[in-house]
């Protein structure tokens, strides 16, 4: 097996080696394209939301041609750290344990709390049955609590199993359910909301310093000329700077 | 109605359409070339060549697709970036492995850094091909394997009498029969195959079951002009319509196949078929 | 924590005896074996009790399939083709969708949207299928002679098929229901991944490498590890499996299964 990649690689390099070291590189963002209002396909097919807007901007503000990619969520810090894009803008939380992998920027939302959508308000989120996608910060939390977790493969799924009763409540970020429970008369928000991760920065590769620092500057920039609070009242996103 | 069917996003789930049927079509020649190449290593007489092939055949055999995709196209991508940065960038010093990070020269990057969208789109489906390839190669090699063990002693017999030396008794007695045995195997995999492409997105293509979901899942106003509830089920229904149409397809023209192979061939068909005509 | 107390809290962590908590530091090689192999009881469950049942109504779709009467040969082709021609991720997905709307009705489907009995359920049919059209097709490539010997006994109706049909049905079946074997067990990875909620943090291989995977945000540790239990998974089941076929031929001449297997060298 090991043979057969090495002629093929062979064949790539010799088909790439004219082009070697060619003008300004550029950067590519890499996305989930399933995460309203952060980032989602819209009607034409193309990335858009929060962090496109944001991104753009980010990338005009530090002179950069950038280029937008959307990966599955799963594999999108191997993927990162692997070298195929060059930042993950994806609504990703800042947390510990990313950060030993991986580094982030200064954050550019404030730490947005996750809420419960249920379908009656008297659910007790001590003993009942919660929904949440698998592998995410509220997946975590709620195995921690007393409450059975359900988890399911996609934000989808976890919605409709509250719809049909298959759970008594989903936990998810707040940003993402508002416009859920808007367009939904059945459903509603608790009271109660948890504070599970930190503000969602940026993540680049922990060898990529310069690149690091351009995105740096340019969030900060818009943090202080109040562009950056603009963008998260248009796209109704929690907390201004 | 006609307007949300032609959304740009519902023009990416028709262009999905080909971008599967066109996986499939490079995927199954490509595919039977390593299992040509599995199951020929395996019979050699060279004893490592017929542990690669065996090891090939058994390892990979053995592994739940699902679980080499996630791992292998990235594992797949290193390599290539590895063995091109050993030959274009001599003189880097600083370590490929920092931490976690994967860092080659810029000159290494497959593709390259500057390179258009479709390149890296290409290179992701290329990849791809290469994955399935390997993966179906191994079952492949498994048919064809006992293919060539199931041609009759007697036809390669009959080739040595006439004084064939081995390599012409394997091509002109050996290849051309062995297909006969190997079809019926061989289309199961086919089948197989068809089934395989929901995969796909895991490999990084955006294939027509990740367009059906995105599509499907609740659409809320806020985000777009035709706000919908969960229409996964129709979505997937209309899935299951084109694979079953697929399969049908591939059942008649198979059939055919076998029709033609069988003609002249020392196999119960065979005799029948001429039977029939006499 | 060493290794044996890992071992002791996380072994059957898959059917919900042990530590409640699974593992959020370290992610020591010792954990991952243990989770991962504590996952792989879902995936053997599945298999196995799928097989057994798919076995009998594939017995059943096959004889279906060649029967002369258009009632039993008409269900048993469009099952077959329903669910040979599908991929099992859509068949999942309708199957959880299903036994949701019939838990609405009856109280009685309740157990159908967990995953131990829906998606059982699903593979078992699922296996029904691509076993019956095995079986199918050895039915139809049964000696003439076999049948002609039974008549010539004078044997007729369930004798005939139980003593003399069935056991050379499954033996020219016998490599390729292997081949099935192998395929369905590869299939229960699909199972959490995109068909069933996981209840509790109890789910199958897969789900176990998936957490870290995600924890540790390298796949080249877990995604192994599961490859390496599945390879063992698939040995064992090709040595059983090798086991029946050599008690199936067992009647054969010896020298001729001898001949089978030293062929490959003489050649070429």
């Amino acid at each position: 097996m090991k043979k057969l990649i090495l002629t093929t690689a062979a064949v790539a390099l010799t088909a790439g080696m004219a082009l070697a070291d060619g003008h300004a590189k550029t950067v590519r963002m890499g996305t989930e394209g399933a995460y309203p209002p952060y980032n989602f396909i819209n009607d034409a097919g193309e990335v858009d939301g929060f962090e496109r807007e944001l991104g753009d901007e980010l990338c005009a503000r530090a002179e950069l041609t950038c280029e937008w990619v959307t990966n599955e969520w799963d594999s999108i810090i191997p993927n990162l750290v692997s070298g195929n894009y060059d930042t993950i803008i994806a609504g990703m939380s800042i947390t510990d344990e990313r950060d030993e992998v991986i580094d982030f920027t200064q954050n550019y939302t404030l730490p947005d709390p996750s809420a419960y959508l249920v379908l009656s308000a008297d659910v007790d989120l001590a003993g009942g049955v919660i929904a949440a996608q698998t592998n995410t910060i509220q997946a975590a939390f709620i195995a921690n609590t007393g409450a059975t977790l359900v988890e399911f493969a996609t934000p989808e799924e976890t919605i409709a199993a509250v719809k049909n009763g298959e759970a008594d409540a989903v936990l998810a970020d707040k940003a993402f359910l508002t416009p859920i429970a808007a367009d939904d008369p059945d459903l509603m928000f608790l009271e109660q909301e948890e504070l599970i991760g930190g503000g969602i920065g940026m993540g680049l590769r922990e060898s990529d310093g310069e690149l690091r620092g351009k995105f740096d500057a340019a969030i900060q920039s818009m943090k202080d000329d109040g562009s950056l609070n603009a963008l998260l009242t248009k796209w109704e996103i929690g907390g201004a700077f | 109605m006609a307007c949300y069917l032609t959304t740009g996003k519902h023009m990416s789930i028709y262009t999905s359409v080909f971008t599967v049927l066109l996986l499939l079509a490079i995927t199954a020649p490509v595919a039977l070339a390593f299992g040509f190449g599995g199951a020929t290593a395996a019979r050699s007489p060279l004893a490592p060549l017929r542990w690669f092939g065996k090891s090939y055949i058994a390892i990979v055999r053995g592994v739940p697709d699902i679980a080499f995709f996630l791992f292998f196209v990235i594992a797949l991508d290193q390599g290539i970036e590895y063995l091109r940065h050993k030959a274009l960038c001599r003189d880097w010093s600083e370590p490929i492995r920092q931490g976690n990070d994967f860092v080659v020269c810029q000159a290494a990057k497959m593709p390259l850094g500057d390179a258009p969208q479709w390149v890296h789109e290409s290179y992701g489906f290329a990849l791809a091909v290469l994955t399935f390839a390997i993966v179906f190669g191994a079952f492949a090699a498994n048919v064809l394997f006992g293919a060539m063990r199931a041609v009759p002693r007697a036809q390669l017999e009959t080739a040595e009498a006439y004084g064939m030396s081995p390599r012409q008794t394997f091509w002109r007695v050996l290849v051309p029969q062995m297909w006969v045995y190997a079809l019926p195997g061989l289309s199961n995999l086919w089948m197989v195959l068809i089934k395989a492409t929901p995969l796909l997105f895991l490999l990084g293509v955006e294939d027509i079951v990740y367009w059906a979901r995105e599509l499907g899942g609740t659409k809320t106003s806020r985000f777009t002009d035709y706000p919908h509830g969960d229409w996964r089920m129709w979505y997937f229904l209309a899935l299951l319509v084109f694979y079953l149409i697929f399969t049908r397809i591939s059942e008649i023209v198979l059939d055919r196949v076998m029709q033609r192979l069988t003609r002249g061939q020392a196999t119960a068909g065979g005799e029948a078929q001429r039977k029939a005509l006499a | 924590m060493s290794c044996l107390e890992t071992i002791q809290a996380y072994g059957l962590r898959a059917v919900g005896i042990g530590e409640r908590l699974l593992p959020r530091e370290d992610f020591t090689l010792c954990q991952q074996f243990t989770l991962i192999g504590s996952g792989m009881i879902w995936n053997i469950y599945f298999g196995l009790v799928a097989l057994t049942f798919g076995f009998f109504l594939a017995t059943a779709l096959a004889v279906g399939k060649a029967s002369p009467n258009r009632m039993l040969r008409k269900p048993a082709e469009w099952f077959i083709f329903i669910f040979r021609g599908s991929p099992l991720f859509i068949q999942f997905f309708f199957g959880y969708f299903l036994f949701l709307s019939l838990k609405g009705v009856h109280p009685f489907f309740d157990a159908f949207t967990a995953a131990w009995l829906g998606a059982l359920i699903v593979l078992f049919l699922n296996t029904a299928a691509y076993s019956g059209e095995i079986f199918y097709g050895a039915l139809l490539s049964i000696p003439k002679g076999d049948t002609e010997a039974a008549d010539a006994y004078g044997m007729t109706g369930w004798p005939r098929f139980r003593r003399v049909i069935w056991p050379t049905m499954l033996r020219l079946a016998w490599p390729a229901y292997t081949n099935e074997a192998i395929f369905l067990f590869h299939a229960t990875a699909l199972v959490f991944f995109s068909g069933f909620p996981a209840w509790q943090q109890r789910g199958d291989a897969l789900y176990y490498a998936n957490y870290f995977a995600d924890k540790t945000f390298n796949p080249f540790v877990p995604y192994p590890i599961l490859a390496m239990y599945f390879i063992i998974l698939t040995l064992i089941v090709v040595g059983i499996f090798g086991m029946v076929n050599a008690r199936l031929n067992r009647h054969l001449p010896q020298n001729v299964q001898k001949k089978l297997r030293i062929r490959p060298n003489l050649i070429r």
